[in-house]
Parts: structure tokens; C-alpha cells; sequence
């Protein structure tokens, strides 16, 4: 239907990526809000289990084009089968992940289609029969909302986490409509030679736990304390830019303005001060723990919970806690 | 080999920002303004890669007059040609105007073989402009870039490495080719005394929507097909509670406050 919401199904070599289906939580929500369905849609060489899924998460249908040269994730090719779809059915919206997977299929399929989309949207809401889409500007200090009035469909990526994943019920599920869109190796222009599987796996904008360390670490090897506490967690280690410019620890890890923009369930800061350009990563953390040696230090303006006083002497006795009462 | 790079001015990651609430823009007035911190990764590789590889360098920029002074920076840093895409009716591009101003100024240069930019501007942060040019011009897309293997510009050829989440993608792609970068792909040079003086006498060339053959109804306010209907500041963040006493009590509270929001696996 013309007003349906669409959600694009991210996948990787077959496997489903965990946060797939995150979106059709709001997205049925939204398809409530214009009396439609929220659909799924998705590219891949084999969808069927990827269709049942989505199907399980809430989709009542699931467009999808499969081929082989569909296999592994090329940007340009998923984004001219997902701009397809899109220019034959029209949904009133589709929404992304704001990964770089996401972002780039995304954006290609904007530019196909000829019209502008909203980044990194942290908000959704339907007003006066459009979608009205928010995201953060500047550090987080303005929301900024657009409605793209001429698009058809209107598209957003929306930041990890930032809605709830929606629940999964089994016994449902979705029809399948295949569409065949005739792509050969041959009209594309990129090849992927070989994926080279990071040691230490950095996925930060997917963590729900981030412990992140700035200038006020001293050295390289306060991060070394730091990835203790993340491994207990079960999360990740995160970085300011002055550690990052430090040389303490590589730019993959570093969180804000020209870095990543993360949302975790729990932001754990160590000896960072909070510069805007810190915040602008890591604000919209649902709670965030400051640990720093200065009481006048910004990120204590944004913390859920501040402690003053110096991270050397708190994090080994965290851990030392968190493994008594963790039993690890 | 002709490279184009694309640099965005952008306010002082520093200053205070300040809305045109009812217009929906930034207010640039007496506003310190700075070359986009990830655009200068872009200048930088394609400096290093006319040095590798031998070429020209045509760095574009789009934006109001006052936008050539990233342009002169670019000059001092030796590019070899400039151009600002400047035109009233392009103030309120979004993401998709902006690209298809750009696609016209690299079309006007002529037979670029590659275009870098920088991965996002840290005003607008949308990050989607490199994926959108290389739509519109046709060119292969390379995103999120860390790394530029080799280019064989007879060979038509370019291979590259992606910073993707997990990893490190290696992709081979056909020239012409946008390539976006991230930090940390090179390490950024600064203008010397002469180059800045040099650059100081040269007049920037700009381009209007006529000389590019751009379509206003496409640009602008009036073209974007996104437009900005609320500016609001978000509630802040309710005040915290600040944890105090023996560091053996703190550390007691705050591991039970984690492990009872119930997210800790």
C-alpha cells in the first residue's frame, strides 16, 4: 500500500545481524500512526530465513530481490535493487540503520531516486499525514526535525538504539513477494577482494555497554584497565579524541563529533572532561557514569551518576566488585 | 590523472552555534569559520596521491562568498585549480541538492578521474553527500575509506580499504571513483609562509547556477525536498547524583546501581 512503512533488513554473509529487525518495532508504531502495515524489504542472495525472521519481529510483508551477485554486500549494487523496490511500490517510508551498511544502501538509493533523506534519526513520529523525522545538530545542543514533503518515499537512517527492539512472536509471519531485478557482475563497478576480520571486534555503535577512556587516562595503559572492566561487562572500549590523538588506542574507538555517535544503555567515562565535541558522541546514553579526578569537569553535567576522584583507584575496585557480585 | 577534491566550510567546532529559527539555517554571521576537519583528510590524500601518481588538483568548494577561504587554503597548500559553486538560489540545499551541485561543478572540470571528500561535515553530520555524488555522476562509490591501496589511472583501477563495522573491507573499483575518507587515513599538512602568500594574490574563480547548468528548481530552499519544520533544544539531562564517601562504598553503589538496570549480560 501507498502509505506502508519499510524497513530495510540488514544482513551479513547469510547471518542475520542481530539488530536487523530493531526497526520494526517503531516502525509498526508509525505504520499505526497512518492506518498501513509495516513491511520489511531486503536484498541477499538467500532471504528465506531472513523474511521468516522479519516476519516473527512484526513485518506483514517482505519485498525482496535475490540473486546471486547479491552474495556479498556491495553498496552500489543492494542500493540500485533497494531503490528499485522503492520506485515501483512507493511506501511513504523507509527507514534504515544509520550503520555504515545501512548509510551507504541508503543514501545511493536517495540519490537514485533523486530526493534528500534524514541522517542519523533519532526521532520519528507521523504529523499531518508525513512522517516527521528528528535528528540531533551541533553537539546535540538543537533537535532539528524535517518532513520531506516531494519524496516518495521519504527516507531516514536512525541511530543504533535508539528505539526499542520490538517483540518476537514465532507463530507469525510474513508473505513474501519476490520482485526480479536483472543486475550482472558486469554493470557494477566495485569488487570486494577480501574482508579482513578485526582482532578485537569494534562495534561500537551496536554495544549496549560502552567504558570509554579520554586525555585523563595518562597513558596507553589505562586502556588496558579499561577493556578489563568492558570484558566483564560484556561491552566495548570507547575513546576521546585526545586519547585518540594521544596515539593511546586506534581511531575505530573514538566517540564523538569526528568520531562515532553511540547510544549504549551505560556510558561509562574515565577521565574525560565532556568537551561538546565528546558529548555530541555519547549524550543520548541512556545512563552515563563519569569518573573524573576534576569536580568542575562538563561530563559530570551530563552524568546520570559523577564520581570524583581518580579512575587508577576506582576501576580495579569495579571490577573487583562487579566480579564478586557477577560471580565471574 | 585529474583528481578533484571537495572541501566544505564549516563553523569553528568551537563556537557557539546560532539558528535562523524562523528560516531554518545557520546563522554564519560573525561566526569563526574552519575548513571541515574531515575534509582536510580529503586534501591531504589528494595531495599525497598527485604526488604518488602525478596529476592536478581542482579542490571545489559550494557555499556563500565567504566559503573561498578554504578554497585559499587548499591554493596555499599548492592545488593547482579552485572553484566556488556560489549562488543565492543555492542557500537551504539539503544533502541531495548539494550533491547535485557538486556533480555539476566536477562535470565542468571534466574528466576527473577521482573525487575525494571527507567522510561527513561535523555541522550538518549527514555523511551521505560522498554516496549521493558518486550516484549522480555515475562514479563508483567507496565509503568510509582508510586506506588507498593503489590507483593505476590507465588501468582505470583503484583499490581501497573500508573501515566497516567488524573489520576491514579491501575493494577493488573502476575509475572514475568518489572516495570518501576517514580520519586517520593520512596525517594532515599545513600551509607554509610562501604557499599562504602566494594564495593571498590569487583570485578564487566562482561559479553560479547559469555557469554550472545547474536547474534551481533542483537547489535550495525552494529545491530541497527536505525541509526543516521544527528547531527545538532537547530537555537536558535530569541533574545526576554525584557518589559520594570511601572509594570501597562508591565503587559498592555504583556496581549495584549498573547491575540493577538489568543490562549487564
Amino acid at each position: 500500500m501507498a502509505n506502508d512503512v519499510w524497513v530495510y533488513i540488514e544482513h551479513k554473509d547469510g547471518a542475520i545481524a542481530p539488530m536487523s529487525f530493531e526497526l520494526l518495532g517503531i516502525g509498526k508504531q508509525l505504520a499505526d500512526g497512518f492506518g498501513s502495515s509495516v513491511c520489511a524489504f531486503v536484498v541477499g542472495d538467500k532471504i528465506d530465513d531472513l523474511a521468516k525472521e522479519a516476519g516473527a519481529y512484526g513485518a506483514t510483508k517482505v519485498y525482496a530481490v535475490e540473486g546471486d551477485v547479491f552474495k556479498t554486500f556491495r553498496g552500489e549494487a543492494y542500493a540500485k535493487a533497494a531503490a528499485f523496490l522503492l520506485d515501483k511500490y512507493k511506501p511513504e517510508l523507509a527507514i534504515f540503520r544509520a550503520t555504515s551498511m545501512g548509510t551507504d544502501v541508503a543514501a545511493a538509493a536517495a540519490a537514485h531516486l533523486g530526493f534528500g533523506l534524514c541522517t542519523d534519526t533519532i526521532g520519528l513520529a507521523v504529523d499531518g499525514g508525513k512522517a516527521k523525522m528528528t535528528r540531533a545538530a551541533f553537539g546535540g545542543n538543537y533537535s532539528v526535525s524535517v518532513v520531506n514533503e516531494k519524496a516518495a518515499p521519504q527516507i531516514a537512517t536512525v541511530r543504533p538504539k535508539a528505539f526499542a527492539i520490538g517483540e518476537k512472536d514465532a507463530s507469525k509471519s510474513a508473505e513474501v513477494i519476490k520482485e526480479s531485478f536483472a543486475l550482472a557482475d558486469t554493470d557494477l563497478a566495485t569488487k570486494v577482494l577480501e574482508f579482513l576480520q578485526s582482532a578485537t571486534a569494534v562495534n561500537l555503535v551496536e554495544a549496549d555497554i560502552i567504558v570509554s577512556g579520554g586525555r585523563g587516562l595518562g597513558n596507553e595503559a589505562g586502556f588496558a584497565m579499561l577493556q578489563q572492566l568492558a570484558d566483564i561487562l560484556g561491552g566495548a572500549v570507547g575513546a576521546s579524541r585526545a586519547a585518540v590523538d594521544s596515539e593511546w588506542i586506534p581511531y575505530v574507538h573514538q566517540v564523538g563529533q569526528t568520531g562515532k555517535t553511540v547510544k549504549p544503555k551505560i556510558y561509562i567515562a574515565c577521565g574525560i572532561s565532556g568537551a561538546i565535541q565528546h558529548l555530541a558522541g555519547m549524550r543520548t546514553s541512556d545512563c552515563i557514569v563519569a569518573i573524573n579526578k576534576d569536580p568542575d569537569a562538563p561530563i559530570f553535567k551530563a552524568a546520570s551518576f559523577g564520581i570524583v576522584g581518580d579512575y587508577k583507584e576506582i576501576v580495579p575496585k569495579m571490577i573487583e566488585k562487579f566480579k564478586t557480585k557477577l560471580s565471574r | 590523472m585529474k583528481i578533484a577534491v571537495c572541501l566544505k566550510q564549516v563553523p569553528d567546532t568551537e563556537a557557539e552555534i546560532k539558528w535562523d529559527i524562523p528560516k531554518g539555517t545557520l546563522s554564519r554571521d560573525g561566526m569563526d569559520s574552519i575548513t571541515n576537519p574531515f575534509d582536510e583528510f580529503a586534501l591531504e590524500e589528494a595531495l599525497l596521491t598527485k604526488e604518488n601518481y602525478d596529476g592536478e588538483i581542482v579542490a571545489i568548494s559550494m557555499g556563500p562568498e565567504g566559503a573561498s577561504d578554504v578554497l585559499r587554503n587548499a591554493l596555499a597548500l599548492t592545488v593547482d585549480q579552485v572553484a566556488l559553486c556560489t549562488d543565492d538560489a543555492f542557500a537551504g540545499s539539503d544533502t541531495y541538492s548539494t550533491a547535485y551541485v557538486l556533480a555539476a561543478a566536477i562535470k565542468k572540470v571534466g574528466d576527473v578521474d577521482v573525487v575525494f571528500t571527507g567522510k561527513q561535515s561535523t555541522d550538518g553530520n549527514t555523511g551521505v553527500v560522498g554516496a549521493e555524488l558518486a550516484t549522480i555522476l555515475g562514479f563508483s562509490p567507496l565509503t568510509q575509506v582508510s586506506k588507498v591501496r593503489s590507483i593505476d589511472a590507465a588501468g582505470k583501477k583503484i583499490v581501497v580499504e573500508r573501515a566497516i563495522e567488524g573489520g576491514t573491507e579491501v575493494i577493488e573499483a573502476k575509475l572514475p571513483a568518489v572516495v570518501s575518507v576517514i580520519k586517520g587515513i593520512n596525517e594532515p599538512r599545513l600551509p607554509n609562509l610562501m604557499g599562504i602568500r602566494k594564495a593571498s594574490k590569487i583570485e578564487i574563480p566562482q561559479w553560479n547556477a547559469g555557469e554550472l547548468g545547474v536547474d534551481t528548481g533542483k537547489v535550495g530552499t525552494a529545491g530541497a525536498s527536505t525541509k526543516v519544520v521544527e528547531i527545538a533544544v532537547p530537555p537536558p539531562r535530569g541533574a545526576g547524583e554525584i557518589l559520594k564517601g570511601e572509594i570501597e562504598e562508591i565503587a559498592n553503589t555504583i556496581t549495584d546501581k549498573l547491575i540493577d538496570l538489568k543490562v549487564i549480560k
